[in-house]
């Protein structure tokens, strides 16, 4: 990649199902606190500032006006991203390595719990004149997707329920999390059916939440007054399939694999199985961690995919870690903010203070995300401690 | 400053209009298309798309950015939208010049669509729902008041006229009439602007732009590429962006300091010291027409307070010292949030090959800046762009 980019600081709100004693602006302020602590920087250091949010899960049109004060970015260069969090930090990069500034700010938030509609909201995404008309819950998308993913790749229902065992039960040791649980692949069967074959439990949860991460050169990162660990960015990719239902891939998941080349690429990774040893992947619905893996090249027939999440190939201490932190199904699904609490998992394990979850020889992760039903739009962030 | 050189290669805009017939995706990729027309290529050679509209709320639309992915181009490949309110346009430019400044992209197709028209009865009752919920929505506020409070403050730390304000609708409806994607292009007299009804005073109707559909779009490009497809690139020298405090009500409104931040960057970035001699041709945002004197001073193209004067004076006339929206400004083009900032790009793209037909001015421009502005009157969004490569 031409000019490195370090990410210096990560601040976090813990992610909870709701968060009565604060606004999105306090919660904004916190996480920005403790990121820009983290960093040893002051606000006015920072150059330029990004925030990835949706209007209508904020319910205010232009939210971009009520971003800057929070951050301290007032009279600064800053501009809002309809976009996912990990975008944010492909964005930071892009103005980073153009040379323009050399401090930049991401920020994505989740006040999920004030929607008191989130389905009919999601409503509004869908294509207006060829399927809003149907009157569909958005949802059921993601379980008509599952049900031809698993029959055209032989994944099973059961090898998906090891996927949600697993994730929440990762997330008991993840203060971070909304949802953590001992739950187990026979817990998940009992679970009621949602949108066949999807069970409830298999759907991630809205969580309230912030985080702020703060990113620099390569001088910057290295010089005196920044105390942290600098974890650098190695690759960046983002990518969209089709909007259209009827013209979209439905099994493959390209966005996650156009994405993933374009980070590999700048990389210089081969064998992301083998060079790649912490994973964070977006797990919204239970097999969407399946198929991410897949198109982000980890397994090379979806098969692998199903025996390793059933054998426990995936859990922490097997050869292929996913969602360590307990994903989005343990840790709760944080609107635009789910991309960066996965980079803060990973800048946590790549610097060693993971605590309880800590790998063993973490040094290369992938944070992966995706935008939910009804898009195709996700991206892939590489990070490494060298 | 050694950063990598990008151009703009090929612009594209579709008609501005009252309703238009065509999806907002219709819409998006009419515009992309002719931008890829009048660069030469095709898809397969644009390697990222950046996005840019205003709120999710006229098109009734959640996440709309994603629904316009597809009809602006960005399918199977890297797609961003990007956000400023009302400065969006302007500062998608900004956006795709950093994708393509940083190496990461050879080439970025930017496409700004915006359809007002399927918000019923008016698209204005959108606009309430940008103001705070709690403190602001319960007065039930709408753009002509608070812009009219602008206007009045502006007026009355200057001792400003109406009737110098009136001009600029006069100037820029006439300047429409050579626009073929015009919606409002008309002869007036400044006597027909004070006649036309008060919206909420000093606001007549004729000193409003209109809601429309439409959608606008650039092709940029790197250095080499921009060399390959175009013997008249126009280079992108600077790019600049400022968002002020949510906190509008504790700002003195008579003079955006904002705009001058994003202008100062902007200028900074393209080497220039006095821009008022240094830039030939200026597109400012005049969504009302005192905005386009009050971002004129923004940008230091006229000291404080001055810019009225200037107008009156004919310095501002496509034939004068320096030519002010000379495409007609979303006055007589029309206002489709986010594509009347792009607009305004194509314009300068027109302008700085001589390809403006009816609307060239005289004189070979060799620079020129546009500007747009939104949110609650707090984003200035700048990019100057000229015909000689940046240093």
């Amino acid at each position: 990649m031409p000019g490195r980019v370090a990410i210096i600081g990560v601040g976090c709100t813990p992610a909870r199902a709701t968060s009565p004693y604060q606004s999105f602006k306090e919660l904004m302020f916190e996480a920005a606190q403790r990121a820009y602590l983290d960093a040893g920087l002051e606000a006015h250091e920072i150059e330029s500032f990004v925030t990835c949010a949706e209007d209508l899960n904020e319910g205010l049109s232009i939210f971009d006006e009520y971003t800057p004060d929070q951050l301290g970015a007032v009279q600064k260069p800053m501009h809002t991203l309809a976009q996912e969090g990990l975008h944010g930090i492909a964005d930071a990069v892009m103005q980073i390595q153009s040379g323009l500034v050399e401090v930049v700010a991401v920020e994505a938030h989740s006040k999920a719990s004030n929607i008191r509609t989130p389905d009919w909201i999601l409503d509004y995404a869908v294509d207006p004149v060829w399927n809003r008309p149907l009157g569909f819950n958005p949802h059921a998308l993601a379980g008509l997707e599952m049900n031809l993913f698993l029959h055209e790749t032989g994944i099973t229902y059961d090898q998906c329920a090891h996927v949600t065992a697993k994730n929440r039960t990762n997330a008991l040791r993840n203060p971070l999390a909304a949802y953590p649980a001992h739950t187990s692949p026979e817990d998940v069967a009992r679970s009621p059916v949602a949108f066949h074959p999807l069970r409830e439990i298999e759907m991630a949860q809205t969580a309230d939440g912030c985080v702020v991460v703060v990113l620099a050169s390569e001088d910057r990162a290295r010089t005196r007054e920044v105390k942290s660990q600098p974890v650098w960015v190695r690759g960046v990719g983002f990518a969209n399939d089709s909007p259209t239902l009827e013209s979209r891939d439905w099994i493959r998941a390209e966005y996650a694999r156009i994405a993933a080349q374009m980070a590999y690429r700048q990389a210089g990774i081969h064998n992301p199985a083998r060079e790649i040893h912490c994973f964070e992947v977006d797990d919204t619905y239970a097999y969407k961690e399946l198929q991410h893996l897949v198109a982000l090249g980890v397994y090379s027939r979806p098969g692998e995919a199903g025996r390793a999440a059933a054998s426990g190939g995936t859990k922490p201490h097997g050869e292929t870690p996913v969602n360590v932190s307990g994903g989005a199904l343990g840790m709760g699904s944080t609107l635009e903010a789910t991309g960066l609490y996965r980079v803060a998992e990973l800048v946590a394990q790549l610097r060693g203070q993971a605590g309880p979850r800590q790998l063993p020889r973490a040094t290369v992760g992938l944070a992966q995300s995706w935008r939910g039903v009804p898009t195709t739009s996700g991206a892939v962030v590489v990070l490494g401690s060298e | 400053m050694g950063m990598r050189r990008v151009a703009v290669v090929g612009a594209g805009i579709t008609k501005f209009m009252r309703r238009a017939l065509e999806t907002p995706k219709e819409l998006a990729w009419l515009a992309a298309k002719a931008a890829l027309d009048s660069a030469g290529m095709t898809l397969d050679q644009i390697q990222g798309v950046v996005h840019g509209t205003a709120p999710d709320a006229f098109d009734g639309l959640h996440m709309k950015g994603e629904y316009l992915a597809d009809g602006s181009g960005g399918w199977k490949k890297p797609y961003l939208r990007c956000y400023v309110g009302g400065g969006t346009g302007v500062y998608a430019i900004a956006q795709g010049w950093f994708h393509v400044a940083s190496g990461l992209f050879d080439t970025a197709l930017v496409v700004c669509e915006e359809k007002m028209s399927t918000c019923l009865p008016h698209p204005q009752a959108a606009f309430l729902t940008i103001f705070d919920n709690i403190t602001e929505q319960p007065l039930k506020p709408n753009l002509l008041w608070i812009f009219a409070l602008e206007q009045n403050r502006y007026m009355a730390r200057h001792g400003i006229t109406v009737e110098e304000i009136a001009r600029v609708s006069v100037k820029n409806k006439h300047n429409a009439l050579g626009h073929p994607s015009a919606q409002l292009g008309a002869e007036l007299t400044v006597k027909d602007v004070l006649a036309s009804e008060i919206m909420a005073w000093p606001v007549h109707r004729l000193m409003v732009s209109p809601t429309s559909d439409g959608a606008a779009a650039v092709v940029l490009a790197a250095e080499d590429v921009a060399q390959r497809v175009t013997d008249k690139p126009v280079w992108v020298q600077g790019v600049g962006w400022c968002l002020d405090s949510t906190y509008w009500t504790n700002r003195d409104l008579y003079y955006p300091e904002y705009v001058e931040k994003a202008a100062w960057m902007a200028y900074k970035m393209a080497g220039i010291r006095e821009p008022r001699k240094e830039i030939n041709i200026a597109e400012p945002y005049d969504p009302f027409a005192y905005k386009e004197l009050h971002h004129l001073e923004g940008l230091q193209l006229a000291p404080k307070g001055q810019a009225p004067k200037l107008l009156a004076d004919g310095v501002f006339d496509r034939d004068g010292d320096l030519p002010v929206c000379p495409s007609g400004g979303l006055l007589g083009v029309g206002n489709p949030i986010a594509a009347a900032g792009t607009m305004k790009i194509c314009e300068l793209f027109w302008q700085l090959r001589g390809e403006a037909g009816a609307r060239q001015v005289p004189g070979k421009p060799r620079r020129g800046v546009a500007q747009a502005w939104g949110d609650l009157m707090q984003v200035g969004t700048v990019v100057v762009m000229g015909t000689e490569q940046p240093a």
